[in-house]
């Protein structure tokens, strides 16, 4: 027998009793974020030595496929998450951003490494971006240069955990469930001296005592 | 008749159900799409280019006409090659027609390669 709420509020309880009694419970939310996160597909693509680590983790000794995201898919629109996987250039930036535009929804970043989550060592330099987060959402940051894949794993269950916690309804819902919402990110454009903006204001705060478009911080 | 079908009949049962069997899965996934997972589209979701840079130009470009000396050296030393062993293995049985008509073919692609050769095409630059 199966019972179903959409408010996704279960009484943990109740079910726990439930289910000695051989009657299990579960609520719509439950089974919808169930599916979701055992069927992660993520992009397939790299941008740095984060990648290498990247397929490392794909392969048969670390075994992505055991959490269900070994289908990397090489168009965005069959991807769900993008695994910024090295030092973003600023001349890829919007290319980075442009393809996260084009991923279908509910979409997910994991930003793998010094340089996708600060610029890492190149922070200093003139055409690296500091950080993938200062134009389109990120989910979950991983330090390391490169992370072990076990790093990368590690990020993937939190992703999973991220997932799991989600609510179908309320303020909290997913993107793609509020109509108001943005549909795309603004992609950044090749100024003079940088890329304008330097920062989506919607997406990342500029830490305080900081002005975030200073070119050399 | 009274109480019995024709055949037809049962045909046409067996066709609505099969364009429901065939429809009410779309339209199913359609209503569970439109109320758990709503597009979200725009301009650039929308776009045919994924990445990269759009192409610029034409693609109904003229080709330089001084290509035509590649297909001459390569039917001379290619085709021609490729005929003369099949040729040189029946040589010994041929007949009078049979040798004047691949003597024919051989002479004008050895014309040919005489004309290519006094051009100068043969000359490595």
């Amino acid at each position: 027998m199966e019972m179903m709420s959409t408010n996704g509020s279960t009484d943990e309880g109740l079910k726990s009793e439930l289910g000695r009694q051989g009657i299990v419970v579960s609520s719509f939310n439950e089974i919808y974020n169930w599916g979701r996160r055992n069927s992660v597909w993520p992009m397939q693509f790299g941008l740095a030595c984060c990648a290498i680590e990247m397929i490392a983790t794909t392969m048969s000794r670390f075994d992505l496929a055991r959490f269900g995201a070994e289908v990397f898919r090489p168009s965005p629109r069959q991807a769900d998450l993008m695994i910024v996987s090295g030092t973003v250039t600023k001349k890829m930036a919007p290319q980075v951003v442009r393809l996260y535009n084009q991923m279908a929804e509910p979409k997910y970043v994991i930003a793998m490494g010094a340089c996708a989550i600060s610029g890492g060592p190149f922070k200093q330099g003139y055409n690296v971006l500091k950080g993938i987060d200062r134009y389109i959402p990120v989910d979950v940051h991983i330090p390391g240069c490169p992370p072990r894949p076990e790093a990368l794993i590690h990020a993937f269950m939190t992703l999973q955990r991220q997932i799991d916690a989600q609510v179908l309804t309320g303020v909290a819902r997913p993107r793609h469930l509020n109509a108001s919402a943005p549909s795309e990110f603004p992609i950044p454009e090749f100024g003079d001296h940088d890329l304008l903006p330097s920062h989506n204001r919607e997406v990342w705060k500029a830490p305080p005592g900081r002005s975030a478009g200073e070119p050399s911080e | 008749m009274n109480g019995q079908y024709s055949a037809l009949q049962f045909l046409s049962v067996f066709l609505v159900i099969a364009t429901l069997f065939a429809i009410g899965p779309l339209i199913a996934a359609k209503l569970w799409a439109s109320y758990f997972s709503p597009q979200k589209t725009g301009p650039i979701k929308n776009a045919a280019y994924e990445c990269g840079v759009e192409a610029t130009g034409d693609a109904w470009q003229q080709f330089r006409s001084e290509y035509y000396l590649y297909a001459i050296v390569f039917l001379i030393f290619d085709v021609e090659t490729v005929f003369l062993m099949p040729f040189a293995v029946a040589f010994g049985k041929l007949t009078i027609g049979a040798f004047l008509a691949i003597a024919v073919f051989v002479l004008l692609l050895v014309e040919g390669l005489v004309w290519a050769w006094a051009k100068g095409v043969l000359e490595w630059k």
